[in-house]
């Protein structure tokens, strides 16, 4: 049974039909010990029935270590975005998710999706010029709950 | 942010799961915001603020 009403997983559609590029949810997880891990996926497996442009992978957090410290991941349940460079390759988009992606973090993770696959930012051309001019490595986290 | 700036790195961090992260950047309340363990930014405010503060822009 989908988690998501008729309603709402009609307007996901609509909103993913704006994507115009493929993205891949990179799914960290483990299998033991880690319930947060299953609702997670749970969520997850909703997403690539509304839009043909959402791919889900799943990356084991206790086998895959190379691929947790690539993307800065060391705990779970977490998502990494990741988009096709010009060649082929795995671009990563350094947005990332820790925890369950529920509440107000799916909400985030929707918009992050559709970022991701080529909608348009939110930024003003002012604010965008200062983010361009970062030059420093920078980790921006924002905290949130689920309510 | 991330997204425009290769040397940005934006996580959404759950607070309730992560009781360790929520203690350490002292999240008493959501959204928070931490830029490199040191800017710290309460609440949901307008863009302009956001950028200017996150980036640490006079």
């Amino acid at each position: 049974m989908s988690l998501l009403s008729p309603a709402d997983q009609e307007k996901l559609r609509e909103s993913f039909d704006e994507m115009t590029s493929p993205v891949k949810v990179l799914f960290f997880t483990q299998t033991l010990d880690c319930e947060p891990c299953e609702q997670t996926r749970r969520i997850l497996d909703e997403l690539p029935a509304l839009s043909d442009k959402i791919a889900i992978e799943e990356v084991n957090f206790i086998l895959e270590k190379e691929t947790a410290a690539q993307y800065g991941i060391d705990r779970v349940p977490a998502l990494a975005l990741v988009v096709q460079g010009a060649a082929g390759e795995a671009r990563d988009t350094r947005m990332r998710f820790l925890g369950t992606p529920a509440g107000y973090e799916f909400v985030s993770l929707v918009q992050a999706l559709m970022l991701a696959g080529g909608h348009a930012s939110s930024l003003t051309p002012e604010n965008r010029a200062r983010v361009d001019a970062v030059t420093t490595p920078t980790t921006i986290q924002v905290f949130s709950t689920p309510t | 942010m991330a997204f425009a700036n290769e040397h940005i790195t934006a996580y959404a961090v759950e607070a309730t799961e992560f009781p360790d992260l929520a203690r350490k950047y002292r999240v008493n309340g959501v959204p928070k915001t931490v830029v490199n363990d040191q800017i710290e930014i309460m609440g949901g405010i307008p863009q302009d603020d956001f950028v200017q503060q996150a980036l640490a822009l006079p």
